[in-house]
């Protein structure tokens, strides 16, 4: 699958949460998109992630 | 009583909106204190990994985090990224920006009236960062915009108030809070927008690009104060010949 432009090896099953754990992401601090749908952080337990699925995964930086 | 603004149903004392960008992490607390803001912009952009601190973390609480959709070339962009900033989850409010003119970086009026009704309608408070022209402006009133933000001059600039007296008619004409964004360079120009009546003053750059960041944050904070006190007094006439501020009487000569 492909995470922010690169692309990741995965296993199957996969659910939101666990691709953000294993990646390192804090979850209050980033929102996610699966093929450009938003998927709320009620579903990131419960959302499966499949192979040809393409992620953003996005946070606040600084800017004007 | 207090003299306070609304954006939508918010209602705050600090008529100074302070950017985010361009500096680190650790002068930004400062920078926020100094200043006295109550809001502050951000950008929402790719997380990077093993990226650990985090810009909010350096955020004073209690301070009104308003997203921008920079990088948005469309409103269908822009949507998007507005969409995506609520889902972090730091509130609804966000700063329209829709630009595919990377060498003035001018904002495209009629994406962003688009994307402010859409967003409007989705419950965002919608503060959409313009060209100052009075049609554009009534559009995005009547596409539910809580605020307008006309440019100065163009972003990152300094240049000042380059666009003055359109937004002058902005501050006339238009029902909503003016605030002035983009192109601000030092504070006089700050002070100057305020006492033409805008209801607060957004700036970035020139904080960023300071020799002391806290410290010019500090002097915008005073000015934007100045600005607005002079404006409430109400301005002194001006006249083409001079007018003696000394009694006329009295001279020992005579």
């Amino acid at each position: 699958m492909k995470v922010n432009g690169e692309i990741i090896p995965v296993s199957d099953g996969l659910t939101v949460s666990s691709l953000l754990e294993q990646q390192g992401y804090q979850v209050s601090r980033i929102a996610v998109e699966v093929n450009r749908e938003i998927i709320p952080k009620a579903q990131y337990d419960t959302h499966i992630l499949h192979e040809d699925d393409v992620i953003e995964i996005v946070c606040f930086m600084g800017g004007g | 009583m207090a003299d306070t603004f609304k954006i939508g149903e918010h209602e705050f004392t600090s008529r100074f909106i302070l950017g985010s960008g361009k500096y680190s992490l650790d002068l930004i607390k400062a920078a926020v204190e100094h200043a006295g803001a109550q809001i502050v912009t951000l950008a929402l952009r790719r997380a990077t990994l093993g990226s650990i601190d985090n810009i909010l973390d350096y955020i004073p609480e209690g301070v009104t985090l308003l997203p921008n959709t920079s990088g948005a070339r469309n409103a269908e962009e822009a949507i998007r990224i507005a969409r995506l900033a609520r889902e972090v989850g730091c509130g609804d409010f966000i700063k329209i920006e829709c630009i595919h003119d990377s060498k003035y970086l001018l904002p495209d009026n009629y994406e962003t009236i688009k994307a402010t009704e859409v967003l409007a309608k989705e419950g965002f408070v919608v503060m959409p960062y313009m060209y100052p022209d009075l049609n554009a402006a009534r559009d995005l009133v009547n596409a539910g915009a809580a605020a307008i933000m006309p440019l100065g001059a163009p972003i990152g600039t300094n240049k000042g108030l380059l666009t003055k007296e359109f937004i002058q008619i902005l501050v006339y004409e238009i029902d909503l809070p003016i605030i002035v964004d983009a192109g601000i360079g030092k504070p006089s120009q700050a002070c100057e927008a305020m006492e033409m009546g805008c209801a607060a003053v957004m700036s970035n750059t020139a904080i960023a690009t300071a020799g002391d960041i806290p410290a010019m944050a500090g002097a915008f904070k005073q000015a934007i104060e100045a600005g607005r006190t002079a404006y409430l007094s109400g301005m002194g006439r001006i006249l083409e010949k001079a007018s003696a501020s000394s009694p006329l009487t009295g001279f020992l000569a005579d």
